[in-house]
């Protein structure tokens, strides 16, 4: 199946509903197809094999997804926040392309053999222009590449993760109900489009024929105002956001009233930040996704019924529900393995592998990284409890050998971020002469505690090896854009300062 | 274009028989305005009908002549998906019309699937 299969259907069977925008002016489903029908046109037979975007969230966004789909060439988005330097390395290693920019983004890369760029507001012209040519079709087939998604690149060079039409597909018709939202809801998009729930948003939202409105780059402040302005149903935030939405609604004491559905992920939501959450808006259903770029967004889900009976429950084990990421998707298998890829009972730590049509696993010149049997392995450290609910302790990579014990950082965070004086928390490995590894936290607290009276909270509920060796007290944690810990970062700060 | 398969279903008569044996192989129906995509394959070749009559590959000719069976009437929705559970067989309707789906004369049922809560 193909993006543009995806398109087609929302146009012939939503052709009315509003797609993009406010509800008295925004574009319908009808408008949506013509439009990246013409972007489409221009992009085939624009210069390069690729089409690449770095710009902010706007209409240029699901219009190039869907058009650079039509045109039959990967979608190629970007992160404008990159420093100059790794900007312009990416956009080399897009070469040949076209790259839809937006203010002042040519002039900052400047020219690169093989690109040519299109600023947003020509594109955008250009789509709206009746006169303009519109691709006919679907645009190529399903094993085509839909999209090139370049990981975060927290650790060494950033790789380009491939996502085929295939993969996308299967992932939204395994997943949404076709024209199955009201057609009063409507969701927030914040996230920035080179993230991969940027791509399933515009794919998700077009298939359950659910309204967007686009939030240029994330602010608090005005993501709370639109919400409240556009009768916004729906949204996904990483942890990072939900924290600062919440201060701003704490603050007002004007909730969200439209909210029925916050889905967050993106990374490991302290369990204080989701408590908090519910307490300040108990009329929301609450969602904890998870999910991989390289598995086509979402693999697991907590849903709504899943939050109410964690917190209702007297019973210790599933109301540790709350903490895990739900049960994974009915058309996905999830399998929990020991180094040597053995599977490994229910309740025991192991690697998390997956296995299912959404998962590419593939990496744009290194080639795939399943294995025989289809399974994607994911370096995510996880178990699964006996109702199948799937836990994440967080990177294989990051796990902590001290005295040959294996310690995951998670779970030391998630005990420090117990305390009431800790808003952050997070736990590294560092060199250590008498262990190999050491275990060195740093913290971001809101009142008076010593380092002691943490090491003491901690070693109260953990055995004494998980116990941090070291504490650092910062002013802040050094996270990406997307809300992700740059453990690296970190790391080599902690290793320094405890040297 | 994917191949169709000539088969002899009667003793002395041929009939079509499509082959929907390919995820992602596109059919419509003869007789309406019914598309369908294969999601998943079936184990083997299958009757697959719309409206009453074989389907014919998406791009292949149009038997003429044929009308809607009124048995086979009930329509195909759009976004639908149905699944066969003996053969595997699993289709999405990609265009809408008002014939229904059937293996041979045997109604084919809607896929039951609980919706999923919205994650993105």
């Amino acid at each position: 199946m193909h993006l543009g299969m995806l398109l087609e259907m929302a146009a012939d069977g939503m052709a009315d509903r509003v797609a993009l925008g406010p509800k008295a002016s925004g574009i319908t489903f009808a408008e949506l197809a013509n439009r990246a029908r013409r972007l489409g046109a221009a992009l085939a037979t624009s210069p390069g094999e690729r089409v690449g975007l770095i710009d902010l969230n706007s209409p240029a966004v699901p219009l190039t997804l869907l058009g650079s789909a039509l045109a039959g060439k990967p979608f190629v988005p970007i992160n404008y926040r990159l420093a100059d330097p790794q900007l312009r390395a990416i956009v080399t290693r897009t070469a040949p392309a076209t790259i839809i920019v937006g203010e002042g983004v040519a002039e900052r890369v400047g020219p690169v053999e093989g690109i040519t760029y299109l600023h947003r507001a020509d594109a955008l012209a250009l789509a709206a222009d009746p006169e303009a040519k519109q691709a006919d079709g679907w645009g190529g087939d399903a094993d085509d590449i839909a999209v090139l998604l370049f990981t975060s690149g927290t650790t060494g060079e950033p790789k380009a993760a491939v996502l085929r039409h295939s993969n996308l597909t299967e992932y939204i018709i395994t997943t949404v109900e076709f024209a199955g939202s009201g057609e009063d809801e409507a969701a927030i998009v914040s996230v920035p489009p080179y993230h991969i729930a940027g791509i399933s948003a515009v794919l998700s939202s077009t298939y359950s024929g659910r309204r967007v409105v686009q939030l240029e780059a994330f602010e608090p402040q005005a993501w709370v105002d639109i919400v409240r302005a556009e009768s916004i149903t729906h949204a996904m935030v990483v942890p990072t956001m939900l924290g600062r939405i919440l201060d701003i609604v704490e603050a007002d004491g004007l909730g969200l009233p439209s909210m029925r559905s916050l889905s967050y992920g993106g990374g490991p939501m302290p369990l204080p930040v989701i408590e908090r959450a519910v307490s300040l808006l108990p009329d929301v259903g609450f969602v904890n996704a998870y999910g991989l770029t390289e598995t086509s967004s979402t693999i697991a889900v907590l849903g709504p019924d899943d939050h109410a009976a964690a917190f209702a429950s007297d019973d210790p084990q599933v109301r540790a529900r709350l903490a895990s990421v739900g049960r994974p998707l009915p058309a996905l298998e999830v399998s929990i393995r020991d180094a040597a890829g053995e599977q490994l009972p229910v309740g025991e730590r192991g690697e998390i592998y997956v296995r299912g049509g959404q998962v590419s696993g593939e990496y744009l010149g290194r080639g795939t990284s399943l294995d025989s049997d289809g399974w994607f392995p994911t370096r995510d450290e996880g178990h699964l409890d006996d109702g199948g609910y799937l836990f994440v302790h967080g990177r294989l990579d990051d796990v902590i050998v001290r005295g040959g014990e294996n310690l995951s950082p998670g779970e030391i965070e998630a005990v420090l971020l117990e305390h009431p004086a800790v808003l952050e928390a997070a736990v590294v490995g560092i060199p250590s002469k008498e262990w190999g590894e050491g275990v060195a936290a740093a913290v971001v607290v809101s009142g008076a505690v010593t380092e002691d009276e943490l090491k003491a909270h901690v070693r109260s509920r953990l055995r004494s090896s998980r116990t941090p060796d070291r504490i650092q007290f910062r002013e802040e944690l050094p996270f990406n854009e997307s809300g992700k810990l740059l453990r690296r970062v970190l790391r080599t700060e902690l290793a320094d300062t405890f040297a | 274009m994917l191949p169709r398969l000539r088969l002899p279903v009667q003793p002395g008569r041929l009939e079509n028989v499509s082959l929907v044996t390919k995820p992602g192989g596109r059919y419509r129906s003869t007789v309406d305005a019914t598309e369908i995509i294969v999601v998943k394959a079936a184990t083997s070749p299958i009757d697959l009908r719309c409206g009453g009559h074989p389907v014919v590959a998406v791009g292949d000719e149009v038997p003429a002549g044929l009308a809607l069976d009124p048995s086979f009437a009930d329509g195909t929705p759009l976004g639908k998906r149905f699944a066969d559970t003996d053969s595997g067989l699993e289709l999405l309707c990609t265009k809408a019309g008002e014939g229904s789906l059937s293996i041979g004369a045997t109604p084919l049922p809607l896929k039951d699937a609980k919706p999923l809560p919205s994650s993105d």
